[in-house]
């Protein structure tokens, strides 16, 4: 099959490729530019494992093509940590908050949450429920996928988080 | 400051320090999976690594006339096309089920279900794979099917399997029809039958607890790699048993078990789809070492909610007797259970209908009687434990709906029908009518906590209030209360009644002290989101005063950890947690003589604190787990060998008995069937808890399975056998909307028999959830005459409840 030269950036940095027109955009950070993060949950586009934030959008990357990306800017869960290595305040929600249990749906919930409060820094519990719809989680019940979301916003905006007594 | 508030605060301090039992320790593992840096079976890249896809049946049954799988070998990238021709020569065109039974891996003569395995391709990426499947060429002769598995013993049904057609006598004794399976008996009937024949109020209900499927978000997937030269295998795959996956990989396909090397690497979830053996685990195998490279396999969704292991489907006719004050007399089940085309349940191999026989549940029933009937459909094939020990949602489900039933006809409160029928602490160790030994429990005590935390009094008035406003009309809200008490029975198990093809169903710890005082620890399980590198590592800190910091802990690879049975019927704390705190003791015990050399005293002078043993009087004198770990490879005392390790492999006395007190309240729009939880309440008990965040999370987690099994999560058949909605599009899985806030509460009784005391606690929440969102919608449409409201309880499905009561507006 002929292929498509594409360019793009992802995670800051540029990137150049040959893929076949029908390569899904998770297949082609997966496989040809080992971003294993961001994984394969269902194939139809409604469990949001394959989040990913392409040109300050939330993504699903099993729902895209490869050469869609043509000349976007890519963040995957590979870029999300702190310049300095350390976890980010959403990396570091999840894990304070008991956010995450198998890890599979972290990466797609994670680049989720990051345009949600790029879109709405100070979401109610509401607005975060509405917004990480798109994304299924298994295992937490997403209770603590909420808190999560709420201690990042607070930790971002500089105002107190308080956990919720048992 | 006094000396002895000195010495409390400095004990605390170190207690502090090592992250032992009983803290919210934040997880070991989130460290990597925050940062896209888990490494799960798909994420597994090997040099000249080939993909399989199958080719499915498009018929749930049908006589395959012939395939041909030319076109598709002819497409470039198409390595190898496997057909059950090709597998039959080595004897690996059928494989054993855990049950006793024979599943096919490429369908032969027959298919038996939609979507079965025909034809598995093998070529260089997954696109020519899939592109290939589309090329085998495969004539059927579609054959009438059987979907009501009430349909299955008629005289003139068609016989599905016809490999095991002459064999009547199956893995669990004689066969009545060729598509049953078994029938598994418990219980005094004739007792039973006599209570029911003079009882004041018996009831009898059919309660069907409907075909679903665990769907964890990474689906099955393997990645065999053979080696030629060395003759050796080495299998990655989702694995929630990966050592018993060793042993029947060993067995069928004849290598020798010390040349395979299982790893279960991270796991995206199992909830028991990943405990059984599959045809795609197979033909990677196969393919590897035909083909000599390694061969990856990875489900797609609709293959995975369509083909390996659906969950449930058991046909209930319960009954219960009682005294016209509510004393529950006697229990008699018959269920009739739907197994598909193949038994593939994932069962300890004596327990053809797993721990049905729990269905006495919390209640002190004198006598009751079970019968389970197995039969074949044309389904697929599976019936594996979702989020729960063996069919013990089932048989929740069965009692908890029954008791509602029960108090609906006694015209009784459901809570205090209850509560006079618990089994009483003084009670403990209690033997159940159907041959269960309940290790101990308050159930008094927990159901007052959760009755009065949740406001119990309260919500029947307001309720009552509702109803009454409902019947003038001036409300189309129905509000309905749920409750469950459930017990539990997991950590399968003792040896005398529990294996799997023939394995003890034990588990193991091995601990080994590295000379600086830190730790690897290796177990039998595997973790799949529990949490295990940090909950186990817990407990050797509190045993051994090592931090859990200091600590490690492996699962998965076969070659490392000792042998063991794996993760499901939350049988991890109950089994493996007692081997890695009995494993730790053992080290404690030779780290105490080592402390006795290196202090000159006698080891009966020593006493533990914390983290070292010092000298009883003299607290200045003591040696810590660190300075006895140098010791132990450094200057060991004379005659003792060096080292500082210990293995156990633990065989559990009995099974453990969590238990809980559920409350949901629910708000139904009749005139739209649309339900909304309200409140949901979860007290549970289980025992010793090692890390209350972990617990909460795993309640969590557990709870929204329920909410999708009773409230609209279904695999459903039509007449023909097509598979409806097996999609994400189709199948309920509730998101952050819909799911309703958790409240979750606890008692503790520990476990008499296990070492620390702790019960398991993953599958409760299902277990008790389950039946708890059912009572509540039953209870909303009870006082209207609805009987009986059959499970899932969507939206659709309600509004016709009302439509047939006649609740709705005429247009």
């Amino acid at each position: 099959m002929t292929k498509s030269h594409i360019e793009l950036t992802i995670n800051g940095k540029k990137v150049e490729a040959l893929v076949e027109p029908r390569t899904l955009l998770i297949h082609f950070l997966r496989e040809q530019q080992n971003l294993t993060g961001a994984h394969i949950g269902c194939d139809t586009g409604h469990c949001g494992a394959c989040t990913v934030d392409m040109d300050d959008m939330s993504v699903k990357s099993c729902m895209t093509f490869a050469v869609q990306a043509n000349g976007a800017s890519i963040t995957t869960i590979e870029g999300v940590a702190n310049a300095d290595g350390t976890l980010s305040a959403l990396q570091e929600g999840f894990r304070m908050m008991h956010g995450l249990q198998c890890g599979f749906c972290t990466p797609g919930m994670i680049l989720r949450a990051h345009r949600l409060l790029q879109e709405n820094p100070t979401p109610t519990e509401d607005e975060i429920r509405h917004g990480i719809s798109g994304n299924l989680c298994r295992c937490t019940g997403y209770v603590n996928i909420v808190k999560s979301i709420q201690y990042a916003a607070a930790k971002i905006n500089g105002t107190p988080f308080q956990e919720a007594a048992e | 400051m006094n000396d002895q508030t000195k010495i409390d605060q400095d004990r605390a301090e170190r207690t502090e320090k090592l992250q032992g039992m009983g803290c919210k320790r934040k997880r070991v593992e989130d460290i990597r999976f925050t940062q896209g840096k888990g490494s799960y079976v798909d994420d597994l890249k090997l040099p000249g690594m080939l993909f399989g896809d199958f080719v499915r049946s498009p018929h749930a049954h049908a006589r395959i006339k012939s395939i041909d799988t030319s076109r598709a070998k002819a497409l470039p990238g198409v390595i190898a096309v496997l057909t059950a021709a090709d597998l039959k020569p080595l004897g690996l065109h059928y494989m054993p089920t855990l049950a006793g039974d024979v599943q096919a891996v490429l369908a032969e003569e027959k298919v038996l279900f939609q979507n079965q395995e025909v034809a598995f391709v093998i070529a260089e990426d997954r696109y020519i794979a899939s592109d290939a499947t589309e090329l085998v060429d495969v004539e059927y002769e579609a054959l009438p099917c059987i979907v009501d598995p009430f349909k299955s013993m008629l005289p003139d049904a068609p016989i599905l399997r016809e490999d095991i057609q002459d064999k009547m006598t199956g893995a669990h004794g004689p066969r009545k029809h060729p598509n049953h399976i078994f029938e598994w008996m418990i219980g005094d009937k004739e007792a039973t039958d006599a209570v029911f024949a003079n009882a004041d109020v018996t009831i009898k209900e059919m309660l069907v607890d409907h075909r679903t499927h665990p769907s964890p978000l990474e689906t099955c997937q393997s990645v065999a790699s053979f080696d030629k030269v060395k003759g050796e295998l080495t299998l990655w795959g989702t694995f929630q048993a990966p050592h018993v996956i060793r042993t029947v990989v060993s067995l069928i396909s004849g290598l020798p078990e010390h040349k395979i090397h299982v790893i279960a690497p991270d796991i995206g979830g199992g909830f028991g789809n990943k405990v059984g053996a599959y045809a795609g685990y197979v033909c990677s195998v196969v393919g590897s070492i035909v083909l000599g490279v390694p061969v990856k396999w990875v489900e797609d969704r609709m293959e995975n909610l369509s083909t390996t292991s659906f969950a449930r489907d058991y046909h209930m006719t319960t009954e219960l007797a009682a005294t016209k004050e509510g004393k529950i007399q006697a229990m008699r089940v018959h269920v009739l259970a739907d197994h598909g085309a193949f038994d593939a349940c994932a069962d300890p191999s004596k327990w053809p209908a797993g721990f049905m026989n729990i269905c006495t549940g919390s209640y002190d029933i004198p006598v009751a009687h079970l019968a389970v009937d197995g039969v074949y459909t044309n389904k697929a094939s599976g019936g594996v434990a979702y989020r729960c020990s063996f069919r013990v949602t089932e048989a929740v489900f069965a009692i908890e709906r029954a008791v509602e039933v029960l108090a609906q006809k006694l015209g009784m409160d459901a809570a205090e029908l209850r509560i006079k029928n618990f089994i009483k602490a003084e009670q403990f160790p209690y033997q159940s009518a159907l041959g269960w030994e309940y290790d101990s429990g308050d159930y008094h005590t927990a159901m007052k906590k959760a009755m009065d935390t949740i406001g119990y009094k309260e919500l029947r008035e307001e309720q009552a209030k509702k109803r009454e406003a409902f019947k003038r009309g001036e409300t189309r809200e129905l509000m309905g209360i749920g409750i469950s008490f459930f017990t539990e029975i997991v950590g399968a198990g003792p040896a005398k009644n529990c294996d799997i093809l023939g394995i003890a169903m034990f588990d193991s710890a091995e601990i080994r002290i590295h000379p600086t005082g830190s730790v690897i620890a290796r177990m039998g399980t595997k973790s799949q989101g529990q949490g295990h590198e940090t909950t186990y590592a817990q407990i050797i800190a509190t045993e051994i005063g090592i931090p859990a910091d200091d600590i490690m802990i492996e699962e998965g690879n076969t070659d490392t950890a000792p042998y063991g049975l794996g993760t499901y019927g939350s049988r991890s704390t109950p089994v493996a947690g007692a081997a890695t705190a009995v494993a730790a003791r053992k080290i404690k015990a030779k780290a105490q003589m080592i402390a006795a050399h290196m202090l000159e005293v006698h080891e009966g002078d020593l006493e533990w604190d914390v983290d070292r043993f010092r000298v009883k009087g003299l607290p200045e004198k003591f040696k810590t787990m660190k300075e006895i770990a140098w010791a132990a490879y450094n200057s060991p005392p004379p005659n003792m060998e060096p080292g500082l390790e210990a293995v156990n492999y633990y065989e559990p006395p009995n099974m453990t008995y969590p238990f809980g007190a559920y409350f949901c309240v629910m708000d139904i729009d009749v005139d739209t069937g649309v339900a909304k939880t309200r409140r949901f309440y979860a007290l549970d008990d289980c025992g010793t808890r090692i890390n209350p965040m972990i617990i909460e999370g795993q309640v969590h987690g557990g709870l929204t399975e329920a909410f999708a099994c009773a409230m609209g999560q279904e695999i459903r058949y039509d007449e023909q056998g097509n598979v409806m909605g097996a999609s994400f599009m189709d199948f309920f899985l509730p998101t952050a909307v819909e799911t309703p806030n958790w409240e979750t509460d606890h008692t503790v009784t520990p476990s008499p028999h296990h070492p620390i005391g702790a019960k398991g606690v993953g599958e409760s929440p299902h277990v008790g959830g389950v039946p708890c969102f059912s009572n509540a919608v039953n209870d909303a449409y009870a006082f209207l005459g609805a009987g009986h409201i059959q499970m899932p309880h969507d939206a659709w499905r309600l509004w016709k409840v009302g439509e047939k009561l006649g609740l709705h507006a005429s247009a």
